[in-house]
């Protein structure tokens, strides 16, 4: 199965949703969002993406996709015949509230393909 | 909320509130204690409590600790399901417990009693900002009677009292009655474009 991983910022558990998207499809490509702090930050967690996948040691391509987030990954599963959208549904609030950011919730409205959140 | 937004905050400070322990009858005619949440003391035991330090005789009624914690995870193993809201409190005694042990002791928590047993808690938990999240539980049984307005007065009160400036929230779109409530408390809107509704509201 042809995954792809969207990832937008790192306030969750990152290493368990590319394992995750690693076990669902043989064939995965991790793609960093423009995070909303800005340029330099989203140079930051690219890498720091590519050194967690090569630390949790499964094989992924790796691709920066710059402009809106949500939208971008929508589009990109479409036209590249993903099979699966996979994001990181990990982050909490201080109190232990899931949340629910602005890229995962554009993909669950617009996506025609499935989405997988991991938790 | 985006991480680069400040969230804002109203620009006057809400009137001062009642602190716990506060003493009321609900409008179903049972008798409510609020008190505030005073830690967990392990191997405490609740029947040999120390006498109250200040010469005030109500905090001898207090809820001991040990009782405290015992209580609240009573109250949240009873939690309807359907009152869970983005995942708190958890499910199952062992969540429970991991879930109260993060968030208990490290800000303010104030708690409703009836006939000895927990029906309401509200918790402010520091956002390492200089905030503090707030959230509030009923128990279903004890819902409708009043309760949850008093509750969240008492625990704005317990945070003015320890210094706490600024106070915000999460509260899902279709949850009416608790928006309603946060409103009647002096809370206002401040974030519409996330999944959740955001409020906010000064202290001081």
């Amino acid at each position: 199965m042809k995954v792809l991983l969207g990832i937008g910022g790192e306030d969750g558990a990152l290493d368990r949703a590319i394992e995750e998207a690693a076990r669902i499809g043989d064939d995965l490509t991790v793609a960093v969002v423009d995070s909303p702090e800005g340029d330099a930050a989203t140079e930051e967690l690219e890498r720091y993406v590519r050194d967690l996948v090569a630390s949790v040691g499964v094989g992924a391509q790796i691709r920066r996709v710059p402009g809106h987030g949500g939208s971008r990954l929508v589009e990109m599963a479409e036209q590249e015949g993903f099979d699966r959208l996979v994001l990181d549904g990990g982050a909490r609030s201080p109190l232990g509230k899931v949340e629910i950011d602005e890229i995962a919730e554009f993909v669950l409205l617009n996506s025609r393909t499935s989405v997988t959140i991991v938790r | 909320m985006s991480p680069g937004r400040e969230r804002p905050y109203p620009d006057e400070p809400a009137e001062r509130f009642e602190r716990p322990p506060i003493s009321f009858t609900d409008a179903d005619g049972r008798p409510v204690e609020l008190y505030a949440y005073e830690g967990r003391r392990e191997g405490t035991d609740s029947r040999d409590r120390s006498p109250p330090s200040g010469p005030s005789p109500e905090s001898d009624g207090a809820f001991a600790p040990e009782d405290a914690f015992a209580a609240l995870v009573a109250m949240y193993v009873d939690f309807d399901p359907a009152d869970r809201a983005q995942g708190i409190p958890p499910p199952g005694e062992e969540r429970i417990r991991e879930w109260l042990d993060r968030i208990l002791g490290g800000g303010q928590d104030v708690i409703a009693v009836v006939d000895g047993r927990a029906v309401g808690h509200a918790t402010l938990v520091p956002d390492g900002k200089g905030a503090a999240e707030l959230a509030i539980f009923v128990l279903h049984t004890h819902q409708g009677a009043g309760i949850g307005s008093r509750l969240i007065a008492a625990l704005l009160g317990q945070g003015q009292q320890e210094g706490v400036e600024r106070v915000w929230l999460t509260v899902e779109r279709w949850n009416g009655v608790a928006i309603a409530l946060y409103h009647k408390v002096g809370f206002e809107t401040c974030g519409t474009d996330s999944f959740e509704i955001e409020m906010s509201i000064r202290l001081s």
